[in-house]
């Protein structure tokens, strides 16, 4: 049986707005609230319907333009990784610092992605960081925590 | 009327306040540039550096950031899908494809120019219509604001492409749903975080336009590497094209600029619409407008789909100035901004700005003018060199959006789970990019989600929970039967196409 993978995404959101509803229902308004022409959970539940009509309908009406993804020519492995590398740097991001993290992110980011040039993969992450760390940092005065280089003593 | 001119003219072409307008014009695209770093952070930054000026030479600065930001937000979103600012995430819809085949020039050169042109003709409306618009502006109450939202929102059914309508919709709904998390606005009840401190405020906006748009683009590049069907494109994102426009492009510039411009700045003055709602109902209007034949070019790298937004966006930036200098009601977050720095310089704006404060007033307008011939000065002949941008290699392009994409949230909130929750929203959005449903529907709904809620509850609470309030004002019913319309209309479409 060949399944329509818009209708599956659609039923997921039938559901999602299902439990989006009950949600809403479960949110708690004050006392002399509860009987407000508006309070808090009116508009959330408004939205639940509108989310169960609208994917309802998706799922219940014939599909015109079926979408066929072709899944082997994706690049399931290195968007993976590229997402993994990601959540990776937004755990360190805060303990180890801006500068560090973010150079590390994107010269790993390069490599994964095929780079091989070793000294621009360099250039465009450690001293680009830098640069751009003086501009939000220095010329902006947007502070950026770094705990590395404060513990090197390069950042006050 | 004419003493006022002159006085602006005056106060405005000092060596000084020339020198402030091109300042804030660079300063402004720099920073517009950059994804997350919109004209309001722009804006704010400045407000430290003015209190050393007097009060129209530190506004002349502010407002030439702004304009320069939302040219700047446009550059990175027909470049890089990554608009920094609401009010240029329509101008990515023809922008970004114009660039990926090759025409980035000549898409940043009609920009430049559409946007010259909205902000000047806006400027000859501001000096002209400001005292009786702002009257008009005030005949707005809640229920004709909640009708406004709900035709901006019905008017992405202009932006989905054959049988997409209810695809739209569903994203409509996400992006409301997305606008629900947090604390309510009156009441201080936290809705839908579970128990989470990181969602007490909500969602940001630049975490939803970062993910769903700079990050979602990068994931969907990486993943498509391989597809045929892709591959020409990514090929085609090297090359610059001209940045000449021929006579046939500027043609349609011609018929859209002034009805965008005129959409954009009335569109702009009433207070909380803004260049987001500007720049959409634009788009959408001139795709009801034109032909068949360009019609079908709308989101493929049209003329008109691409002018007609950056008209728009930057007349509703001077249409936004109205209110706030006559009524002291700002008409965007931008202009809140510069509100806030207004009431600092001990200036109180209001109908009576005219006679306590003339130069202020008319040099402002003036300034605006001459914002805009300095823009398109600075960024014409700039234009191949910020769209060299589009030779960086893939391996290289895709990391740096990455980059610029948490280093927006990140100096945001200093927070790992923002971070996580905009990967996790940027998978999703990949996701759901694959199987073609529309992100900008689900951004607009986001940005409007919490004002639609304040007009309905004000409704609702002001007819004691009767949803008359629907048809019992003139205004609302009219805006509420073109909603309609537009509804019907659609579907008379699809069923004449079948």
């Amino acid at each position: 049986m060949n399944i329509n993978t818009t209708k599956v995404i659609s039923l997921l959101f039938f559901i999602f707005s299902a439990f989006y509803l009950y949600t809403a229902y479960q949110i708690q308004v004050f006392a002399f609230d509860e009987n407000a022409p508006f309070n808090a959970r009116t508009f959330p539940i408004y939205l639940g319907y509108a989310g169960l009509f609208f994917s309802g309908l998706k799922v219940i009406l014939p599909e015109p333009n079926t979408i066929k993804v072709q899944h082997k020519n994706l690049e399931y492995k290195k968007t993976g990784i590229l997402i993994l590398i990601a959540i990776i740097y937004g755990a360190t991001i805060l303990k180890v610092g801006y500068f560090l993290t973010t150079s590390l992110f994107l010269f790993t980011s390069y490599y994964f992605l095929g780079e091989k040039r070793w000294v621009l993969m360099f250039l465009l992450s450690f001293p680009f960081v830098a640069a751009f760390m003086y501009l939000l940092h220095g010329v902006l005065d947007i502070y950026l925590r770094d705990p590395f280089l404060q513990s090197i003593g390069v950042m006050g | 009327m004419i003493e006022g001119i002159l006085i602006g003219l005056t106060t405005a072409l000092t060596f000084q306040n020339i020198l402030m307008v091109m300042v804030g014009c660079f300063f402004g695209t720099i920073i517009g540039m950059l994804p997350g770093l919109g004209p309001m952070t722009a804006i704010a930054l400045m407000i430290p550096i003015t209190y050393g000026f007097d009060p129209a030479t530190g506004l002349i600065l502010m407002a030439g950031v702004y304009y320069g930001a939302v040219f700047g937000g446009s550059t990175s979103s027909i470049l890089l899908n990554a608009p920094g600012v609401p009010g240029t995430v329509a101008t990515s819809f023809d922008g970004y494809p114009m660039a990926q085949q090759g025409k980035a020039g000549k898409a940043l050169a009609i920009a430049a120019w559409s946007s010259f042109a909205g902000g000047t003709l806006s400027a000859i409306y501001l000096l002209f219509m400001a005292p009786s618009l702002s009257k008009v502006s005030l005949s707005f109450r809640s229920p004709d604001y909640f009708a406004l939202m709900i035709l901006g929102l019905t008017a992405i059914a202009a932006f989905s492409s054959k049988g997409q309508f209810l695809k739209a919709m569903m994203m409509v709904v996400l992006g409301l749903m997305l606008a629900s998390v947090g604390q309510d606005s009156l009441s201080d009840i936290t809705r839908f975080t579970f128990n989470n401190m990181n969602l007490t405020d909500g969602i940001s906006f630049v975490l939803v336009v970062m993910a769903t748009f700079a990050m979602s683009e990068a994931l969907t590049i990486i993943l498509k590497r391989n597809d045929p069907t892709s591959a020409a494109k990514q090929v085609s994102l090297t090359e610059l094209g001209s940045i000449k426009i021929n006579k046939e492009e500027r043609t349609k510039m011609y018929k859209t600029i002034p009805r965008s411009s005129i959409i954009g700045f009335l569109i702009g003055v009433l207070p909380g619409a803004g260049a987001t709602i500007a720049s959409f109902l634009a788009y959408g209007m001139e795709r009801n407008v034109v032909n068949d034949e360009e019609k079908e070019k709308f989101g493929k790298g049209s003329v008109n789909g691409l002018s007609a937004p950056e008209t728009a966006n930057n007349a509703a930036c001077s249409g936004s100035f109205v209110p706030m200098l006559t009524l002291g009601i700002p008409g965007s977050g931008t202009t809140a901004v510069m509100l806030g720095a207004l009431l600092g310089f001990g200036v109180q704006p209001g109908p009576r700005l005219y006679m306590t404060n003339p130069e202020i007033f008319w040099s402002i307008i003036m300034s605006m003018y001459i914002g805009m011939v300095i823009l398109l000065i600075l960024n014409l002949p700039l234009i191949p060199y910020i769209a060299r941008i589009l030779a960086v290699p893939k391996n290289y392009l895709i990391p740096l959006i990455l980059f610029f994409s948490v280093t927006g949230i990140y100096v945001m909130s200093f927070n790992n789970f923002d971070i996580y929750l905009m990967i996790g929203i940027a998978v999703v959005a990949t996701f759901l990019r694959l199987y073609d449903f529309p992100m900008p529907p689900l951004i607009l709904a986001f940005v409007l989600g919490g004002l639609m809620e304040e007009n309905l509850r004000r409704s609702l609470l002001l007819s004691n929970g009767s949803w008359e309030f629907l048809w019992d004002r003139t205004l609302t019913l009219c805006i509420l039967l073109t909603t309609i319309l537009i509804v019907v209309w659609h579907f008379y479409k699809s069923i004449i196409r079948k």
